[in-house]
């Protein structure tokens, strides 16, 4: 299987740790001159980039929370001025406030070049059409994952989501032999080649797939691949670190994190260093980032890392599958779900009680969401025209603040469950399976 | 409202669940709230069993008590046994003076046959209705 950039991807692990320990030094200081935030952080802890020497020195610097990017809305965590930027993109924050990304050009060719890195090592290659049904615009994915299959020298059919009928004949009536986007995509495009009456094994030339931007398991990948005899390879990544950045080798053993371009720490419950492949809280460090830096940021997931040498002769550490979240935080079809969000929607509304629930299922493999709301006592009549329009008009803003497809459903004065201390909002009945 | 052509109706909402009308008809019969009509509404929000009981006063308070979501509405009926067309010359003269009817349904009782209407304004219904002629129900005749 080729490499993308060989020398560095096959780098010894000594020398690899060393050249991440010394672009990890040289971020902090860096961001220590230019970043208010991090200036005064650092400066709050009693602390000066010159105390940073090891791994565990670097302990020191104080974490960065999903609140802080909250805080600093839209732009205060930008170290570069508007006219170094090269793009901007926005994902759903935590209440309400999205959270803004900025780019420089060198930004953009990172993150093109962790992908591109990631696509050559499962055989991606110039040969290759992908089709990508990532979401184009504000969300990472589309334009990440087109950026990088061009500069692997591929060729990309931006199809972008929606739409299934049209991306299946597209899918039949080109050459594409690869594609993109979220899990449960796949499986829906594989049902609606099912529903036409067409074989995505024989009607397509389809063989390799980028899967990831939610969670999803071994099962659902072995039940895919035998479906479709596509080879399926997951990726990591979220829009605070430039979008999706580590994609599985051919060998599908987790995905490989650069060790050159991320430095992530694997904490246990003290917040101390776990050993190889133990699973803790993730701490995500980014190492060569302009506009946006990000240092001990704590993404909220749960995994853990092996830097045992990995068969397709990469040293570079593998990342396994992620095994929770540290908040409440939920990822539906791709998209990253605050309940904090969906309390604004229900606090502006003034038909509707504080109370609510979430079911979550993926029958077909399709995530689906259902928020149940509480039609306010004085509010309580028997005209279904407009009960009917309450309920649709909760509907229309939950599209509008959380960017995704729910039903809402409206219950009854007194019949959602009341919950003491930490209520109980979510159901989650996905079955990975 | 003490008008004698206005009767009082209870509306029990129930959540659009399986299994929950099934509750409910347990929890009147519990309560020995005896429905001489009834009607079930569906939305796709809730369900909506309207009823006209003995007492719906109360009727009412025992309802609440066991835990139902219940209102009371005032409904207005139009005779419809001994005047063919009643229920357009009602709707006509309604239409006329503005009142908007939300819903009805028909009833036949022992004493009267009518058609029961919920108007937005029964106080103003029953006497444009009345100035007009249309035969109403009286409610001791339910």
């Amino acid at each position: 299987m080729a490499f993308w950039n060989e020398a560095i991807e096959t780098m010894p692990r000594a020398e690899l740790e060393k050249l991440q320990m010394n672009l990890l030094k040289k971020q902090v200081r860096a961001m220590y001159g230019q970043s208010k935030f991090f200036h005064d952080r650092m400066r709050d802890a009693g602390m000066h980039p010159d105390d940073v020497t090891d791994r565990d020195s670097f302990r020191k610097v104080p974490f960065m929370k999903k609140t802080d990017l909250r805080d600093n809305y839209p732009d205060k965590l930008f170290v570069r001025p508007y006219e170094e930027l090269a793009r901007i993109h926005v994902s759903s924050g935590t209440t309400g406030l999205p959270t803004v990304v900025g780019y420089t050009q060198h930004d953009l060719d990172e993150w093109s070049e962790s992908l591109a890195r990631g696509m050559a090592s499962f055989g991606m290659s110039s040969r290759d059409l992908l089709q990508n049904y990532h979401g184009y615009g504000l969300f990472t994915g589309g334009l990440g994952v087109h950026q990088a299959a061009e500069k692997l020298g591929a060729s990309v059919l931006p199809t972008s989501t929606g739409n299934t009928a049209r991306q299946v004949q597209l899918m039949m009536d080109l050459p594409v032999t690869a594609c993109a986007g979220t899990p449960s995509y796949l499986f829906h495009i594989a049902d609606t080649f099912d529903g036409m009456g067409k074989d995505i094994r024989k009607d397509t030339k389809v063989r390799l797939a980028i899967a990831g931007g939610e969670p999803w398991s071994e099962s659902m990948r072995n039940k895919i691949q035998e479906r479709t005899g596509i080879k399926v390879h997951n990726c990591y990544g979220a829009s605070e670190f430039y979008g999706p950045m580590f994609l599985e080798c051919e060998k599908q053993r987790g995905a490989h994190v650069w060790a050159d371009i991320c430095y992530i720490e694997i904490l246990d419950k003290d917040g101390e260093l776990c050993a190889d492949g133990e699973r803790g809280e993730m701490v995500v460090t980014m190492l060569n980032k302009e506009a946006f830096p990000l240092i001990r940021y704590r993404i909220g997931d749960i995994s853990a890392l092996d830097w045992t040498k990995c068969e397709c002769g990469r040293t570079h550490p593998r990342l396994m599958r992620l095994s929770g979240r540290t908040d409440d935080m939920l990822i539906v079809r791709g998209i990253n779900v605050f309940p904090s969000q969906i309390e604004s929607v229900i606090g502006e509304a003034r038909f509707l009680s504080p109370f609510y629930h979430i079911t979550l299922d993926n029958k077909n493999y399709m995530d689906n969401m259902v928020i149940e709301v509480e039609l306010d006592e004085s509010r309580l009549t028997e005209d279904t025209v407009e009960l009917g329009n309450m309920a649709r008009s909760i509907e229309a803003r939950m599209k509008d603040v959380l960017n995704l497809k729910t039903t809402v459903k409206l219950m009854l004065p007194g019949t959602l469950k009341r919950f003491e201390g930490k209520a109980q909002h979510v159901t989650d009945n996905r079955n990975y399976d | 409202m003490d008008d004698e052509n206005i009767i009082t109706q209870l509306s029990i909402f129930v959540n659009n669940e399986p299994g929950r009308l099934a509750g409910v008809a347990s929890i009147l019969k519990d309560a020995n709230v005896n429905m001489k009509e009834c009607n079930l509404a569906e939305s796709t929000e809730f369900g909506i069993l309207r009823a006209l009981v003995d007492d719906p006063e109360e009727a009412f308070e025992r309802i609440r008590s066991r835990g139902l979501i219940a209102k009371k509405t005032a409904i207005i009926g139009v005779r419809i046994e001994d005047a063919p067309g009643a229920l357009f010359s009602a709707a006509s003269v309604l239409g006329r003076a503005g009142i908007n009817i939300e819903y009805g349904y028909a009833y036949a009782g022992k004493n009267v046959e009518a058609f029961l209407i919920r108007v937005d304004d029964p106080g103003k219904a029953v006497l444009a209705l009345k100035a007009a002629g249309v035969p109403l129900v009286k409610r001791s005749e339910i």
